[in-house]
């Protein structure tokens, strides 16, 4: 069985893994329109390329962050994602028509 | 023998190549009314509606392959219109409704078989939801009806009524259910399509998508570029890759999903049995091979390579439901791409870009609605961008207005 290489629990099998998707830069969903939002939720680049992902180690609930390329299926890097969210992100807060 | 078969053999002229189902290959030409990308099932009979309904023949498929070799080739050929919502339903019984009459129409055997689909309900739930199934059915025509584990032995004596301790508690039985030669459909609409005057191109990649002010005028393809009006993008499997070449995203995330098939046995199992619990289908072809297919992929990849974990998910549970197949041997296996939406519902009709119309998001349920959406596509061509009412509710938009289509509990196999 091809094996990941857990940041936290080292290689593991695949099957131990569940995949989370695409990393995307969130908008702020205080103050973006719901195309925005829309986008961000169903829209993908599908490419082929090295695409840079969330991965789950399902049995110690562990998320991290993986390169890999989607036609080799080589994973190239993981990595805890502390490393890329490292500063606290802080959405502005709507105005309210009212408290103008 | 029969003596024309022996009179054929002896012609001197053999092989007999003056009613070659396809024309020669032809240099492209440097402007076609419509450009349709991608050569399968759903590019070819969209180009044969185009030419049988509304006239238009100055029309070119390309194909970067060969003829119905990608998608249309890996499918397990399932054909049924079982569908959980009002927009599926109507959608997919048309296209059981053409299906059915499509080897008349092409005077080409597409091997169409009605055997029927059982679906296995091992839970209440699934039960519930197959009750809502039946009513969504019949109420626009199609044939599906709750049958108990005592007619089920009776149609299937060799299922297990007891697989893996999950047992089969009722079952969603869709008369309506076939399956037909997947390469004869494609071969039987191409023939169609270009003896009206549509060309064929294989062995001719889009490499890019050229767009002016919002609007497509041509592409470029390994051959030239060709200037066009429209353009249909048809390429189940790469239909993110090709659209980014247009300059938008799809709501799409690509998956392998594998398949594979037995030596050949004397029949034994007539309708097709899926589980969605077992994530397992299996049927047994005309030629006594049994296919077995499950779920797509656990994560997303653009490899039609195969993998020993799934094998032997699918197979255990294949063999909890019929035990007596366990010493069998397999022949063959494949993958294929499957372009999977979040509501596992496909992405039809207008995109960002004017005169650029999308078949896509097509997963795992293309190939049972190649005929109906060669004919909506055709139909949306012809009346330049107006949306047919039945592949409006599939629209790109849909997911803008979170208006989802959800048809995820319809899959034979849940992905």
């Amino acid at each position: 069985m091809k094996m990941i290489n857990c940041p936290l629990n080292g290689l593991r099998n695949s099957s131990e893994f569940v995949y989370g998707g695409e990393v995307k830069d969130m908008p702020d969903h205080r103050n973006c329109s719901d195309r925005e939002w829309a986008e961000y939720i169903f829209f993908h680049d599908n490419a082929v390329a090295v695409v840079t992902e969330w991965w789950l180690h399902a049995p110690s609930s562990y998320w991290f962050i993986g390169e890999r390329h989607t036609a080799s299926d080589e994973f190239l890097r993981t990595y805890d994602p502390s490393e890329r969210f490292n500063t606290r992100v802080e959405f502005a807060v709507p105005v309210v028509e009212s408290e103008k | 023998m029969p003596f024309s078969l022996l009179k054929y053999g002896l012609n001197s002229d053999f092989p007999y190549e003056k009613h070659a189902d396809l024309p020669s290959p032809s240099a492209l030409k440097s402007h076609y009314d419509v450009v349709i990308i991608g050569g399968g099932g759903h590019g070819v009979a969209t180009a044969y509606y185009l030419a049988k309904y509304h006239g238009i023949t100055n029309v070119a498929v390309l194909e970067k392959g060969y003829l119905g070799g990608g998608n249309t080739a890996r499918n397990t050929a399932v054909i049924r219109s079982n569908y959980l919502t009002p927009e599926g339903v109507k959608f997919y019984t048309e296209s059981v409704k053409l299906f059915k009459e499509l080897s008349n129409e092409f005077d080409f055997n597409i091997m169409y078989s009605q055997r029927g689909q059982l679906t296995l309900a091992h839970t209440d739930a699934a039960i519930r939801g197959f009750r809502q199934r039946v009513a969504i059915n019949k109420h626009f025509g199609g044939q599906s009806e709750l049958i108990d584990p005592q007619q089920i032995r009776e149609l299937v004596p060799s299922l297990n009524m007891n697989p893996a301790d999950m047992p089969v508690l009722a079952g969603l039985w869709h008369t309506d259910g076939a399956t037909a030669r997947h390469d004869a459909v494609a071969w039987g609409y191409a023939k169609g399509a270009t003896s009206r005057g549509v060309e064929l191109h294989q062995l001719t990649e889009v490499t890019d998508v050229v767009v002016q002010q919002g609007k497509v005028t041509a592409v470029q393809t390994n051959r030239g570029k060709i200037s066009c009006g429209a353009v249909v993008q048809a390429v189940s499997g790469h239909s993110s890759i090709l659209a980014a070449k247009a300059g938008f995203k799809l709501p799409i995330t690509t998956y392998p999903l594998q398949a594979m098939v037995t030596l050949p046995v004397k029949p034994f199992l007539d309708p097709m049995v899926s589980s969605p619990s077992l994530h397992c289908y299996v049927q047994q072809t005309s030629r006594g091979e049994l296919v077995f297919g499950g779920g797509s992929d656990p994560y997303p990849l653009y490899s039609t390579r195969s993998t020993m974990d799934l094998k032997e998910g699918l197979l255990a549970n294949a063999v909890e439901l019929f035990p007596a197949i366990a010493q069998m041997r397999l022949m063959r296996q494949w993958g294929g791409l499957t372009d999977m939406t979040s509501d596992y519902s496909p992405v039809m009709g207008l995109s960002p870009v004017e005169n650029y119309y999308l078949d896509a998001g097509w997963g795992t349920w293309g190939f049972k609605a190649t005929p109906i959406c060669g004919k909506t596509m055709a139909q949306l061509v012809a009346d330049n961008g107006k949306v047919p009412a039945l592949i409006k509710p599939f629209s790109m938009e849909r997911f803008y207005r979170f208006a989802q289509v959800n048809e995820m509990g319809a899959t034979a196999a849940s992905h």
